[in-house]
């Protein structure tokens, strides 16, 4: 595939398809504060929920007295363990095969799990009710990291789990061991890097909730809820709650970002659920700040040992990887079925070499259990992170300028499709043009010459620089699933006599645009403007059934599906078109939004007089109306890449960074809407720079969160975040319908590297070669003096 | 937010605040600005039975120039010393109030509402040691004046009595050449700090330090003021050797903890580095 600086439109403006920064149709209402969150949905008679959680992380629960939170007045029912196995619910299955408790039964297993819910007339009598709740614990050892649960006198977390006798979530490898271990055999030298990618939150602005409405006469449930997986969802209540499918309507409002955190099935839904079919009132709860950060999913928290090999001419001859996952007390990452540590296996990037290995190993915790896919394709940005750091490394200890080491050692353009080590097809790439272009934006060899420069008088500056690539858009369905679930994706689009459109999704914005976005696909391929298209997602009675959006699918998988229906319209519109015009179908020929026969111009028709005559004046031999379906399973994952460059000025007094410059060229392939694509990048950036800056949560020796609220747990805003200066190059995907890649999560994955490539930079000279993230300038500081 | 039931009042004069709390004693919490109050009550760390809210009160909000100090009434914000001409009269309190949290903070929370809080890692409480403010008290029964250092009594903890009210809080203007300045180090905008150093430098005719004044934030149980750097450097003439060893006496006397925010003895550095750097843009400001 051709790589060019920028993709030319082929529609017109009025007619907005890809290509076009038309502004976001969705921002109207949220603008104006009339969005509809999940908050905002308020039924009659509802009641309101609040859950009592541990305050310990390890413990054995040995009774619960409810007895003065029962007599408090507007109590309904206060919800145990106890009353949820009675009805075979106190467990629930995670996204990977493993068990979580709904709500305990046996013990607690970290600060912050479910023990019993008040189901109360309002809110505030619900939180008053917990106080009054007597939990009795009987404490045992917290284990507050992976290394220690692995040892052999830890304390067993699962003992819910027959046949267990150790702390071992899973153990998964990749590659090939013994191509690897030869590699490294003829190595000239071996360059090792250990870190630790912290655990992290996505956090979104909205928490998550839920108002669980179920109709004691018709057995209708009706479900609001925050869900970035609106009909995986609805299987899954379906199988675990016994509710059949057809009763099971699950709607997912307005989404106050989600970033992976609103894929899981949280006890808080299962609970209010079941409250709702007992009482035959609607329930609602909306988690606080505190809950949503010490209690839902996490992202990242893997400790990392990565190797190269290297030969005498400085080229990667292999790549060795050994992780340690902190997984929590529940084994739930969201991730595809059959690998164990995600996507990670992408560690390879964006460099030709022949030998990888990745072993893993994940371990329980007395921690919230988590592994989301935080704004990140299954684990590749902790993949993404290794390499790239390890890629700096190995050039200061071959004393080659980081950028001339990517170079040589690059995937080259000629040889996509590229067969990846570990048994990735990358479709197109061309990693030196977008490095050279983010080198020309920042002036690479002025700040090198500065740096220099500023070193002899005693001034710290530092350049870092990422050169990523990504996986994204599961998936082919052969390969990927979540919980056995295929990932396609589906599209639904009805054109309506007058020549406006609906467009039905199978997956579900939570901000990133898709009311305008999807839009233009279908203006792209049918010629109708965006601004006459609605769309349609996250109610699982009026879409087609989908797995939703996250890990950048929603472009590659629900923007395929998008495409491929518009032009099953399209086909049809050419037979109706033919019958209008009294011309043989392949006589025609096609521009956006019109129909005309060839070689005679004038005798042509619009799309629009093809809808209305679809329902008016259709061919015979045709059926009326212009609608269809489609279900998109996409022949291969998409592989976004692009070059990261960071300057930072560095106070060796204090150990604080600051950022100076920040340079981001991304090649996601055809942009449907630039605007919205410089945002995602923009977001993704920030978050990448909160984690290299200042953002993780912790815990102490006890198990206590250290970050359960944005004073502690931090979330940069305007002031402090850098300043962007973003470039594009276009690669398009040979395989997707209109060659888009995704492009949601490039940012999150790409920068941290960069980030703290750019702080270990300033002090490489030092002998510096790691600094675990958030690099903090205390652990700056530190650095420095022990060099 | 839901916090447990509580009686509110909202008084429109002072007298009225005065009566309230000499009635309700130990019951009572005076609402201001609400910004540290209204999230500990939010995450049920405060249970007060009983608010007063003083907002209505407006003679309260002022920053004025009274008998040779510069005065900040109970009831105005940060930001009001931010656009206060008034409060240049004080480097080292006009140097402060920008760095005080973030905008939407600053535009609600209060001076002297900080002031009461005894948050060792409140900025305003090192920024009044260092330029030796006394506090104005008063009750039903009368009004006093609490010099600074007895104002802060420990942790969270200050020496009002039951039904005694912040009325104001006032520094003196120094008469010769002065200058101050707040350095902060945060995470982020919006912040505590993680250490910050509060310097105020007053200038003799013959350019020895005639008057000194540090005080440090979240480097101790409370904010603390650096009497050994104090003394080092007053009556002497001011030079970089001078501001460095300043530097290592202040942060002799901190005594912080390693915590998310950092480490003990990287905190401990960064009081000798900002003391040091403070005292040079103090003395810069107070020459030009």
């Amino acid at each position: 595939m051709q790589t060019t600086t920028h993709h030319q439109p082929t529609t017109s403006p009025e007619i907005g398809g890809v290509g076009h920064s038309i502004p976001r149709v969705e921002d109207a209402r949220f603008v104006q504060g009339a969005g509809n969150y999940l908050d905002d949905v308020n039924l009659p008679g509802m009641l309101h929920m609040a859950i009592l959680r541990s305050p310990v992380a390890h413990a054995n629960l040995v009774s619960i007295d409810d007895s003065a939170a029962m007599a408090l007045d507007g109590v309904l029912a206060v919800v145990t363990g106890e009353l949820m196995a009675a009805h075979n619910l106190a467990w629930m299955p995670t996204l990977s095969g493993d068990t979580q408790a709904v709500l305990a039964t046996d013990k607690v297993r970290y600060q912050g799990q479910e023990v019993a819910c008040v189901i109360a007339t309002d809110r505030y009598i619900a939180e008053d009710a917990l106080r009054l709740i007597d939990v009795e614990y009987e404490e045992l050892e917290p284990i507050t990291n992976p290394q220690r649960s692995l040892e052999a006198d830890a304390p067993l977390i699962r003992t819910d789990k027959e046949d267990v006798t150790d702390n071992v979530s899973f153990t998964w490898e990749a590659g090939d061991q013994a191509a690897t271990d030869a590699a490294f055999a003829n190595a000239s030298k071996v360059v090792t890097l250990e870190t630790h990618y912290p655990r992290s939150h996505p956090s979104p602005l909205e928490t998550c909730g839920i108002v669980a409405d179920v109709n004691p006469a018709t057995g209708q449930a009706t479900i609001y809820m925050t869900s970035q997986a609106p009909h995986a969802h609805r299987t899954l209540f379906a199988l675990v709650a016994g509710l059949p499918e057809q009763n099971i309507r699950i709607i997912s409002p307005d989404i106050g970002g989600g970033f992976g955190n609103k894929v899981p099935i949280y006890p808080g839904y299962v609970v209010a659920t079941a409250a709702s079919l007992l009482i035959g009132l609607p329930v609602k709860w909306v988690e606080s700040r505190t809950e949503n950060l010490i209690s839902t999913g996490f992202g990242r928290d893997y400790y990392m040992t990565g190797s190269l090999a290297l030969d005498d001419d400085g080229r990667i001859l292999g790549l060795r990887t050994d992780l340690l996952a902190d997984q929590g007390a529940f084994y739930s990452d969201a991730q595809p079925t059959k690998f164990r540590a995600g996507l990670f296996h992408i560690v390879t990037g964006s460099y030709d070499f022949a030998a990888a290995h990745v072993t893993a190993k994940g371990a329980f915790t007395n921690k919230a259990p988590g592994g989301v896919a935080y704004r990140c394709s299954f684990r590749v940005t902790e993949a993404s992170y290794l390499i790239e750091r390890l890629i700096q490394n190995a050039a200061y200890e071959i004393g080659m300028d980081p950028a001339e080491f990517r170079r040589i050692n690059f995937i080259q353009p000629d040889q996509f499709p590229y067969t990846s080590p570990t048994g990735f097809i990358y479709d197109s790439g061309d990693y030196e043009t977008a490095m050279q272009k983010a080198m020309d934006m920042v002036g690479y060899d002025e700040i090198r010459a500065e740096q220099a420069a500023a070193r002899e008088e005693g001034r710290l500056v530092g350049i870092g620089m990422a050169s990523f690539t990504e996986v994204v858009g599961a998936g082919p369905a052969h390969t990927y699933d979540i919980a056995g679930l295929k990932m396609f994706d589906s599209a639904e689009l009805r054109v309506h006599p007058t020549g406006k459109a609906i467009l039905k999704l199978g997956v579900k914005t939570q901000g990133q645009g898709h009311e305008t976005t999807f839009a233009q696909i279908v203006a792209e391929e049918l010629g109708i403007p965006a601004t006459d298209i609605a769309v349609m997602h996250g109610d699982t009675d009026n879409t087609p059934y989908g797995l939703g959006t996250y890990a950048s699918r929603s472009t590659p998988v629900g923007g395929g599906a998008t495409a491929m229906v518009a032009r099953k319209l399209r086909d049809k519109a050419r037979k109706i078109a033919a019958h209008l015009l009294e011309a043989s179908p392949e006589d025609l020929e096609w521009e956006p939004g019109k129909f005309s026969v060839a070689g005679s111009p004038d005798a042509s028709v619009t799309i629009q007089d093809i809808a209305f005559a679809a329902y008016t004046n259709h061919p015979e031999d045709e059926e009326a109306g212009l609608e269809g379906v489609h279900y998109y399973n996409p022949p291969n994952m998409t592989y976004p890449f692009g070059t990261y460059i960071v300057v930072v000025d560095l106070d060796s007094d204090t150990g604080v960074w600051t950022v100076r410059r920040m340079v981001a060229v991304d090649d996601c392939g055809v942009r449907i809407n630039p605007m919205i694509v410089d945002g995602q990048i923009h977001g993704g950036l920030t978050e990448g720079f909160a984690k290299a800056n200042m953002q993780w949560i912790t815990f102490d020796d006890d198990g206590n969160c250290i970050g359960s609220n944005f004073m502690d747990y931090l979330v940069p805003t305007a002031w402090e975040t850098p300043r962007f200066e973003l470039g594009e190059t276009v690669t398009p995907s040979p395989h997707h319908p209109i060659g888009a890649k995704g492009v949601g999560e490039s940012a999150t994955v790409g920068s941290p590297a960069a980030f703290v490539n750019a702080v270990i930079d300033a002090v490489a000279h030092l002998g510096v070669r790691n600094i675990d993230m958030p690099v903090l300038p205390d652990r700056v500081w530190k650095a420095i003096q022990n060099a | 937010m839901y916090p447990p039931a509580f009686e509110y009042q909202a008084p429109d004069t002072l007298e009225g605040a005065l009566a309230a709390l000499a009635e309700l004693g130990d019951e009572g919490r005076v609402l201001a600005g609400g910004q540290s109050l209204i999230p500990m009550m939010k995450l049920r760390l405060a249970a007060p039975s009983h608010l007063v809210d003083i907002n209505r009160i407006s003679d309260l909000s002022y920053v004025r120039r009274e008998n040779g100090s510069l005065c900040i009434g109970a009831l105005a914000r940060h930001n009001d010393v931010v656009g206060s001409d008034d409060a240049k009269a004080s480097g080292v309190v006009s140097s402060a109030a920008p760095w005080i949290s973030d905008p939407l903070v600053r535009n609600r929370g209060t001076v002297c509402g900080s002031v009461a809080h005894c948050d060792p890692e409140g900025d305003w409480n090192s920024v009044m040691l260092a330029a030796r403010a006394s506090v104005v008290a008063q009750s039903s029964s009368g009004s006093r004046t609490i010099g600074i250092d007895d104002f802060i009594v420990s942790f969270f903890t200050n020496s009002l009595e039951p039904g005694e009210m912040v009325t104001a809080v006032c520094v003196p203007i120094p008469s010769g050449a002065s200058g101050g300045a707040y350095m902060k180090l945060e995470r982020k905008i919006g912040d505590y700090a993680t250490v910050g150093v509060a310097t105020q430098l007053e200038l003799a005719s013959d350019g020895t330090i005639a008057q000194a004044g540090i005080g440090l934030t979240a480097v101790n149980y409370q904010n603390t003021r650096a009497s050994a750097a104090e003394d080092l450097l007053r009556g002497e003439t001011p030079s970089d050797e001078l501001f460095a060893e300043a530097g290592a006496a202040a942060a002799a006397a901190s005594d912080p903890q390693t915590d998310v925010r950092g480490d003990a003895e990287w905190k401990r550095n960064v009081v000798a580095v900002y003391t040091r750097r403070g005292l040079a843009q103090a003395l810069a400001s107070a020459t030009s």
